[in-house]
């Protein structure tokens, strides 16, 4: 079962440039109106991203046609879902260049990939004195799962700053590399700054300090091309949900050589070969780590998405994205005198642009522009360190996806104006 | 235009009642929405049963500071027992104006912190008085 390797080949249909109006066709959900009448402005995509048509049917086809559990029947329709399932492991590997689908382990959600690393990989390789390297811009759920084990462990956490420009830094992070850290784990892209870290050359300088790596990928995945194989990577974990995929899929990749050597995470049903009363044998990767019956229908939505995803083309999602935050750079500034933007210039950027209008809450600031149809994200974002490494109590942040149009920042841009007009009238 | 953002919310986000610190509160108490960032400090001077004082500092939505302007203002003069007794009714009546599900922390932000410090007042007496002083949750 591990070895389908051969499906329908990729989509070469790769356009020098996308079309975001023609794409937005694909989205249901833009067609549809807030209960002002207004129409959606989407720009909460770095929280969840929209669906496409082909993931919805792919989810709602399971659930009408061959809605069987997976790994387990004989009948027709049990091998359906089984073939659907593991398709998508070999379309998921083919999004992210994995050397074999077996490498990826189905999981639902990015925090459920690093808490498996953790307490799998974390529990059996980190001990007394060690240390891991994270930096100051992970999303809770890089951070937080590494805290619990070297607590545990009475292990260490160092941390590379950020700088002003919203960057790592680099001469720091080579001076921690020298306490010879069992891992460094760090996100590829970040979720409030947008800051695109160099990720083969911070994986490269572990490498050669002896240490693994773990990139958070949830918000790379969906925006940038991503090669696991020339980033060099051991663990690369991602959602389904921020791909344009279904809430309650993700997945974790990881060489080979690593997951064979890994203890289960979770036991039950599926990640077993035999068990006996007292004891059991496990399972050949990746079963091993996918116990109990899992979100079947997300996990093929996902696979629908890793196919959007590359019909559309990974370097043409990330010209585009980076022409929209360019946009967004120019405009806001220019549109909404006195707003103050956080992150990186756009050629370091991902399609986030986080910001805050003096005096005024961002709570506030998303409250209004609801009135709008605009949807944006307040307060932490789930980066809380981050947040106070900048000094500020919380943001309002703006991100986009392939499904974005200028149009709409400049919408952004006046319902801005209004904010700033109704807190100032 | 905005009926969540009338002139008076505004106006007591903007020019605050009773904001500011109180030399010796006998209750203090620092309440906060860490998913929002909202942040206030509740100090209450309290004689005889009677609130005689109250103050508040702190930085967050025009929600939760107006809300902390009307509360204040609301509760000065009453009783211990008056104020334990007010509901998140009570505030939204005083607050006067629609607040969404996502908002309610915002807007009930102060009266919880005063609960917090008046629960601790309580709890410090029985305990034959220690310092009076708040702690944070979490």
């Amino acid at each position: 079962m591990a070895d389908v390797v051969t499906t329908t080949p990729p989509s070469q249909a790769k356009p020098a440039r996308l079309d975001p109006h023609r794409l937005r066709a694909d989205f249901p959900i833009l067609a549809t109106l807030n209960r002002f009448g207004k129409p959606l402005i989407y720009l909460d995509s770095a929280a969840t991203s929209l669906k496409p048509l082909t993931v919805i049917e792919a989810v709602d086809g399971y659930n009408r046609e061959y809605s069987a559990n997976i790994h387990r029947g004989i009948y027709e329709m049990a091998e359906r879902a089984t073939a659907s399932y593991e398709e998508t492991r070999v379309k998921v590997a083919r999004l992210i260049n994995a050397p074999h689908p077996r490498e990826i382990v189905f999981v639902r959600n990015a925090t459920e990939a690093i808490n498996l690393v953790a307490y799998s990989w974390g529990r059996h390789n980190i001990g007394r004195g060690d240390s891991i390297v994270l930096t100051e811009m992970e999303h809770h759920a890089n951070l937080v799962p590494w805290q619990l084990l070297v607590q545990e462990k009475d292990g260490d956490l160092e941390f590379v700053p950020v700088t002003d420009d919203g960057l790592l830094a680099l001469e720091v992070y080579e001076a921690l590399l020298h306490l010879r850290p069992k891992l460094v784990a760090f996100t590829h892209v970040s979720n409030m700054l947008g800051t695109i870290n160099p990720v083969r050359q911070l994986t490269e300088m572990a490498h050669a300090a002896g240490a693994l790596v773990l990139i958070d990928g949830a918000q790379a995945v969906p925006h940038v091309p991503v090669d696991v194989q020339e980033i060099g990577a051991d663990f690369y974990v991602f959602s389904g949900h921020k791909m344009l995929g279904p809430t309650g899929s993700g997945a974790l990749w990881a060489r080979a050589e690593l997951l064979e050597a890994m203890p289960p995470f979770m036991a039950g049903g599926d990640m077993i070969r035999e068990v006996h009363l007292r004891r059991s044998d496990w399972n050949e990767i990746p079963y091993k780590f996918e116990a109990g019956t899992p979100d079947i229908s997300a996990q093929i939505g996902m696979g629908a998405a890793a196919d959007y995803l590359m019909s559309i083309g990974m370097d043409a999602a990330r010209d585009y994205e980076q022409e929209l935050v360019r946009y967004a750079l120019d405009v806001l500034p220019r549109e909404v005198p006195g707003i103050e933007l956080y992150g990186p210039a756009a050629e370091y950027r991902g399609g986030v642009v986080s910001f805050n209008l003096p005096g005024i809450h961002p709570h506030d600031v998303a409250q209004i522009l609801d009135r709008s149809g605009i949807c944006v994200r307040a307060g932490h974002h789930c980066t809380m360190p981050l947040h106070e490494r900048f000094d500020l109590a919380a943001t309002a942040r703006a991100s986009f996806n392939v499904y974005t149009v200028p149009e709409e920042i400049d919408a952004l841009a006046a319902g801005l104006r209004d904010v700033v007009r109704i807190f100032n009238r | 235009m905005d009926d969540l953002y009338r002139d008076y919310i505004l106006e007591h986000y903007r020019h605050p009642h009773n904001f500011g610190v109180l030399e010796t509160p006998t209750a203090s108490y620092e309440g906060s929405n860490p998913l929002c960032g909202d942040r206030i400090t509740m100090m209450l001077g309290i004689s005889d049963g009677i609130v005689r004082e109250v103050a508040f500092t702190g930085r967050g939505c025009a929600i939760s500071q107006a809300s902390a302007s009307l509360l204040t203002d609301e509760i000065k003069g009453k009783t211990v027992e008056e104020v334990e007794r007010m509901t998140p009714e009570d505030v939204l009546d005083l607050i006067g104006i629609d607040i969404s599900p996502a908002r309610l922390k915002c807007a009930l932000l102060s009266l919880d912190t005063v609960a917090h410090a008046l629960a601790d007042d309580a709890a410090e007496k029985t305990e034959s008085g220690g310092p009076a002083s708040g702690s944070s949750p979490k």
